[in-house]
């Protein structure tokens, strides 16, 4: 039996088609996919993403911690409100999961999880953590993300005012926090918005009053173009404990500096460092009609690989994808699709980045 | 509840096929089909003249998450492709039982097999299937 959020209601009344995913019971779309995806490229949509877990890591030891426990080094962290996104990983070097992290004040932190790792990684951080380390995951918060040019015009005057003054002045990648409330300036979308934690007795009123402000809901259909579109992995699908950071194209959230932080992986990634990464994460954008799907073969110069995520590209009126392909300098491939082999530029990710086409077939990287 | 028009004949795979005046078939799929479908984003149509058996896939339709295989409910030559399909997919979504036809066939006998369901039969169908 799947968990329902507690914006389920809110979802149910629109006439979303809600479908299972990890664990949950989440809307799919509205009715049109293409138009909530268009609606964020444009103008302002929502996400009820209240199943992604968040846990509080709180007591002195709480830094150290998770400069031990992550890939990314949250000693970067300094000003209160400051995010960071990166991922844990085993001895091996492989990716456990990708997370957020908020830095409220001195020994506390707040994580974001995937849902369908949320038990893994709370077991793994709970069994790594001593007594200096408190963590409390907060099932009482619900998240929704407003994302689009718009999101934050739209949705300002509909915080509380407890939260409202400084939140158009959040730069990217910091938050605000008020008591249970947190407005960030983040997102899984490619576009400007905020992601909003807050108490879950409070959510269907604020979802209310973003539809009334003009903000679309969007389900995870859209998410998923979206996310594809900014080059943004999924979990489990485009990285999973087999693969690590560098062959992931998250070389940049992985901190080897300063050399004496002993993080969970570091030995395996640094051999990987040293050794050069055997597999790359690109994007492959179709040079004629058809669709790129999950699991498709994908063969270069370079040799053969296999799309990660596939999909239409509601921006680029064509099919885009991830693929994992062996290291090199191919910029050409091949997808194998339905029994036939079809061209595709191997580019660079991201697609799509705040509202602008960033590739052509031409400028393949 | 979806639009199951009467005078159309159905596959349990949610094809709809519609007798033209001229003995010939047209070819689409149902509106309860592309409601779970959800926003087509191409649909990939045979060639023109190519050869059609019962129950094999002449068609796909692919939505933002999925791709579907479309089958021929009779043996059959494929007289034309609605072309336009090729830049509107989502004519598909619009109007599933008009403009979003995907297939004109040009049947090998005039007799439909006995297997295709009517509109009640269909209703049926899909409501027992959830």
């Amino acid at each position: 039996m799947e968990r329902k959020t507690v914006l389920y209601a809110e979802h149910e009344a629109a006439g979303a088609r809600m479908v299972p995913f990890a664990g949950w019971l989440m809307p799919l779309s509205y009715g049109s996919e293409l138009a909530e995806h268009r609606a964020v490229r444009e103008d302002a949509g929502m996400f009820d993403v209240s199943h992604m877990g968040i846990a509080d890591i709180e007591g002195e030891g709480a830094g150290d911690f998770l400069r031990r426990l992550l890939a990314n080094d949250v000693a970067r962290l300094v000003v209160s409100g400051q995010a960071q996104y990166g991922v844990m990983l085993n001895a091996e070097g492989g990716i456990l999961d990708d997370l957020i992290v908020y830095y409220l004040a001195p020994g506390r932190y707040r994580v974001v999880i995937n849902a369908a790792r949320r038990e893994a990684d709370l077991n793994w951080m709970r069994r790594r953590g001593g007594a200096a380390v408190r963590i409390v995951e907060r099932e009482d918060l619900a998240l929704i993300a407003v994302q689009g040019p718009r999101a934050r015009e739209r949705s300002v005057a509909e915080l509380p005012e407890v939260i409202k003054g400084g939140a158009l002045d959040l730069k990217p990648f910091t938050a605000a926090a008020r008591g249970d409330w947190l407005v960030a300036r983040t997102g899984y979308t490619g576009e400007d918005g905020w992601e909003v934690m807050l108490p879950a007795d409070r959510a269907s009123s604020l979802w209310r009053d973003l539809v009334t402000a003009g903000v679309r809901p969007c389900g995870l259909a859209a998410r998923d173009s979206l996310r594809l579109e900014a080059g943004l992995n999924l979990y489990g699908q485009d990285m999973d404990e087999a693969t690590h950071p560098y062959e992931s194209n998250l070389g940049w959230t992985v901190a080897l500096k300063p050399r004496n932080r002993d993080f969970i992986g570091r030995d395996a990634l640094e051999r990987v460092e040293s050794a050069g990464s055997r597999r790359r994460l690109v994007g492959l954008i179709l040079r004629t009609r058809g669709m790129i799907r999950h699991g498709q073969a994908v063969r270069t110069a370079d040799g053969e690989g296999v799309v990660t995520s596939g999909g239409f590209s509601p921006s680029l009126e064509r099919s885009i994808a991830l693929a994992r392909i062996p290291a090199g300098e191919a910029g050409e491939a091949t997808v194998e699709i339905r029994g036939r082999a079809v061209a595709a530029a191997i580019i660079k990710p991201p697609f799509v980045r705040r509202g602008k086409l960033l590739v052509t077939l031409d400028n393949q990287a | 509840m979806s639009d199951v028009p009467t005078d159309l004949r159905y596959t349990e795979t949610h094809e709809w096929l519609r007798e033209e005046d001229d003995g010939s078939l047209l070819l689409g799929v149902t509106a309860h089909a592309v409601e779970l479908l959800g926003d087509l984003v191409y649909v990939e149509l045979p060639e023109p003249e190519s050869e059609l058996s019962e129950g094999e896939a002449c068609a796909v339709v692919e939505s933002t998450k999925a791709a579907s295989d479309i089958y021929s409910p009779v043996d059959g030559v494929v007289e034309a492709v609605n072309e336009a399909l090729s830049d509107s997919p989502e004519l598909v979504n619009q109007d599933p039982y008009g403009e979003g036809w995907l297939v004109r066939i040009r049947p090998a006998t005039a007799e439909l097999p006995d297997s295709l369901l009517d509109a009640e039969q269909y209703t049926n169908h899909i409501e027992s299937a959830g």
